[in-house]
């Protein structure tokens, strides 16, 4: 039985990997698309590790909302912005190289301190579980507010995402 | 040890994803690319709330309703933040955040 664990461990190491992966491909590709690509790749390695902390529906979620949706809808972006060879050829070298990485390590190293010094100490006793039911019962009845309120934000999202993308199409023939 | 069985692996998971997509901001040439960038270090704090969730939240339900709330607000973010760049690239025929000097359309 023991084998069952050292294979789940696998798996979170390969799931962690593709998060990383997909991570650096997203920033390091000259390409847009290949950027987004590493996106998907590297959200769908964070859906394994929802798994790995116990809820298979917001592992689900994460690949149906993000790499199904939100993923596309960037390469619809993409496909009606510059062509790729006026971005691959200004991609090239990129910009900023020292502040980002500047940035980027102090950040890090702040975050790493931050957490290898912090006592996380456990809640005294857990109510519930981590079912589907459990989380349904709590958006309906507890939660409600935020329930709703992330429909109105959806609703306002796309009738502001349809003006804006609307405008300036009669006058100008592209 | 079981590395997938402690807080702290996933913490510098999520510290490693916020990273990321701040060097991505930095770096990128294109609104499209700053958009994507902007995608991981949600994902990071979602990935936080979840991990918090399982190890030390009283209620397990919550963190997982704050990550669905975080996926609904950046899935509206992206539809406003596509629809942006195409209006822009309509009216600048660019995409480098350097020649999209004023924001009149």
């Amino acid at each position: 039985m023991i084998v069952y664990k050292y294979i789940a461990e696998a798996l979170f190491y390969a799931f962690m990997l593709l998060t990383f992966m997909g991570g650096f491909m997203a920033i390091r590709s000259k390409m847009l698309m290949h950027a987004v690509l590493g996106l998907a790749v590297s959200l769908f390695g964070v859906a394994g590790l929802y798994f790995f902390l116990g809820s298979p529906f917001l592992a689900t979620m994460q690949i149906l909302i993000y790499v199904g949706a939100i993923c596309i809808m960037i390469v619809m972006g993409v496909m009606l912005g510059s062509t790729p060879d006026q971005l691959a050829a200004k991609n090239f070298g990129g910009r900023n190289i020292v502040l980002a990485l500047i940035t980027c390590s102090t950040g890090f190293v702040a975050l790493f301190v931050a957490i290898g010094q912090t006592k996380f100490a456990p809640a005294a006793e857990r109510v519930g579980d981590m079912s589907i039911r459990f989380v349904g019962e709590n958006l309906l009845f507890k939660y409600c507010l935020a329930f709703e309120l992330i429909s109105v934000v959806l609703l306002t999202a796309i009738i502001g995402a349809i003006i804006l993308a609307r405008d300036g199409r009669e006058d100008k023939a592209l | 040890m079981m590395i997938s069985a402690n807080l702290n692996t996933y913490l510098i998971i999520s510290a490693i994803l916020l990273v990321i997509g701040l060097y991505g901001m930095v770096q990128h040439r294109s609104l499209i690319g700053i958009l994507i960038s902007s995608e991981f270090i949600l994902n990071g704090a979602a990935l936080n709330f979840m991990a918090f969730n399982r190890f030390i939240a009283p209620n397990p339900a919550v963190g997982q309703i704050y990550t669905l709330f975080i996926m609904g607000i950046a899935a509206a973010e992206a539809a406003i933040a596509v629809s942006v760049i195409i209006a822009v690239y309509r009216k600048y025929r660019s995409e480098d955040p350097e020649q999209v000097q004023d924001m009149k359309l």
